[in-house]
């Protein structure tokens, strides 16, 4: 009988989560199509701009210019071996922009714009604000999701570059500055390795595939989140567990799809 | 002659979870009144309530607001019959992000094409009307309940709706705040000329105020008529209700084992 119990309970935990991934998909294509409203007065992404893109920044900017000096340390470490430290700046450029940069923002971007966009939606849901605006004959999915979803799908690439410029400037505080790298050697040889098609816009793809994944997630969590507070606990805590493991899985698969055999 | 219904409630019946949480309702709104639905907690009030806003769609019968029977209507008529009504949540559910003017001018602004000068002085209207124009640059979590309440009730008139709903507008206020709450109810339901109902337990505020009452148990009526009827009523649940005597056909024991066995003692 204990088999059979296992057996059912697997059983279920997986039709659950495939009925939870269509309810998903549907919230999103929803999202899609009640986003004329809020592109006609795009005044109210730009607010939630500010919330998710502007109130980020201080996160990126220090994390990226902590693990750009920490490429810079780390890197000049390995290619000393080789005799290659004039490479350095290629080696943190590359880093940053292909992985480092899309991915790591991602995930900052997850817990600190993602987790609040859950929580404040879960908790419009358990005041009633959401019940109140649907007795108002106003969409919710029209009126607060679709704005923080573009919100996010338009801030989430450009603090993916601003983490790499920030990342890139680290290393160079770190190889250039402190260890004494040949400034021209770092600069120039970053100048002709790192293509704009390959690398820089491959990167911003990949942010902007993230962001859209990170913030339906997020929206989606919210907006399903049961109007209590362990539900609305609960929700930002799988924002931010759903939201990485997602980031770190289509890393793999993007970069296998754009940078195999380049 | 009596006046036309706007609301109409036939034969409602609701089942949650196979629990019969409404059975059998019949009421019936004229316009221009103010009805109240009064019960216990959990008697199917809040959610007849919804059942009238189109929220829910009933297992059997149906609700007709001003000529159209809810449940048929799809989601494009739904939220044009919405814009006739209003609702006034137990806590006002004021949007948190908006200030008191922005949350009274947020209906102008989706529904309507006034410009932003016409809506600032609808909204110092609106908001002269429950006395709180001196607030309205204030946030939501600058206020009290009572002034929280009375933004709320400024919102749901803002475009003058035919049918305002209250749920719970008493719950969880002093008796000054109360007092202003129930009789700028009263005040502005006649002032639009709109219809109201309220859905509440707070017998002695709201017998000051209604035209009729409808008294809810387990999901039916139970007894209606109006404020004066009822208090001479003899009938043991209301008079239960409006003395707020603590036995009776509500039991101040909840249902469980005999006492003696609950305290294994032998006959």
């Amino acid at each position: 009988m204990a088999v059979v119990q296992t057996i059912r309970a697997i059983g279920h935990r997986i039709v659950d989560t495939v009925w939870r991934i269509g309810v998903a998909a549907r919230f999103f294509f929803l999202t899609l199509l009640y986003s004329g409203n809020c592109l006609r007065r795009f005044h109210l992404v730009i607010k939630e701009l500010f919330s998710t893109g502007v109130m980020s920044l201080i996160i990126i900017i220090v994390a990226g210019l902590f693990v750009g000096m920490v490429l810079g340390l780390q890197g000049y470490e390995t290619l000393k071996r080789y005799g290659s430290e004039s490479a350095l700046g290629v080696m943190v450029a590359l880093g940053l922009v292909r992985e480092l940069g899309p991915v790591m923002a991602a995930l900052l971007f997850a817990s600190r714009a993602g987790s609040a966009m859950t929580a404040e939606i879960g908790l419009m849901k358990a005041t009633e604000q959401i019940s109140a605006m649907e007795m108002m004959a106003v969409n919710p999915i029209a009126r607060i999701v679709a704005p923080r979803f573009w919100a996010g799908v338009i801030s989430m690439p450009l603090l993916a570059a601003l983490f790499s410029a920030v990342g890139i400037f680290g290393g160079y505080l770190v190889g250039v500055v402190q260890i004494g790298v040949d400034e021209g050697s770092f600069w120039s040889q970053m100048q002709a390795a790192v293509d704009f098609r390959e690398d820089i816009l491959n990167g911003v793809i990949k942010s902007v595939v993230f962001g859209t994944v990170v913030t339906v997630i997020a929206l989606f969590e919210g907006f399903d989140a049961p109007p209590t507070a362990e539900g609305v606990s609960g929700a930002t805590t799988r924002t931010v567990v759903t939201s990485s493991l997602a980031i770190l899985m289509l890393d793999f698969v993007l970069t296998a799809i754009m940078f195999r055999g380049a | 002659m009596p006046a036309p219904s706007l609301v109409e409630i036939r034969d409602l019946n609701f089942t949650y979870d196979k629990r019969p949480v409404l059975q059998g309702i019949n009421m019936t709104f004229p316009k221009g009144k103010l009805i109240a639905i009064m019960g216990l907690s959990g008697c199917g009030k809040t959610t007849l309530l919804r059942h009238i806003g189109g929220a829910l769609k009933p297992t059997r019968g149906y609700v007709k607001f001003d000529g159209q029977v809810m449940h048929e209507l799809d989601a494009r008529g739904l939220y044009l019959m919405r814009r006739k009504m209003g609702m006034l949540f137990q806590f006002g559910a004021l949007f948190t992000d908006m200030s008191v003017y922005d949350n009274v001018a947020f209906q102008m602004r989706e529904h309507t094409d006034l410009s932003e000068e016409m809506i600032h002085n609808l909204v110092v209207m609106k908001l002269n009307a429950v006395g709180l124009r001196g607030a309205q640059h204030m946030m939501p979590s600058e206020l009290s309940g009572g002034m929280a309440r009375r933004v709320a009730l400024a919102r749901t008139m803002a475009l003058d709706p035919m049918l305002v709903m209250y749920d719970e507008p008493f719950a969880g206020l002093d008796p000054i705040s109360m007092t202003v709450i129930g009789d700028l109810i009263r005040s502005l339901n006649d002032a639009l000329g709109a219809t109201s109902i309220i859905v509440t337990h707070d017998i002695q505020e709201s017998l000051k105020i209604v035209d009729y009452v409808y008294f809810m148990a387990n999901g039916v009526i139970v007894s209606e008529g109006t404020p004066d009827e009822l208090r001479a009523c003899d009938t043991d649940f209301v008079r239960q209700f409006v003395h707020g005597e603590m036995d009776g056909p509500v039991p101040f024991h909840y249902p469980g084992v005999d006492y003696r066995q609950a305290l294994n003692l032998r006959a």
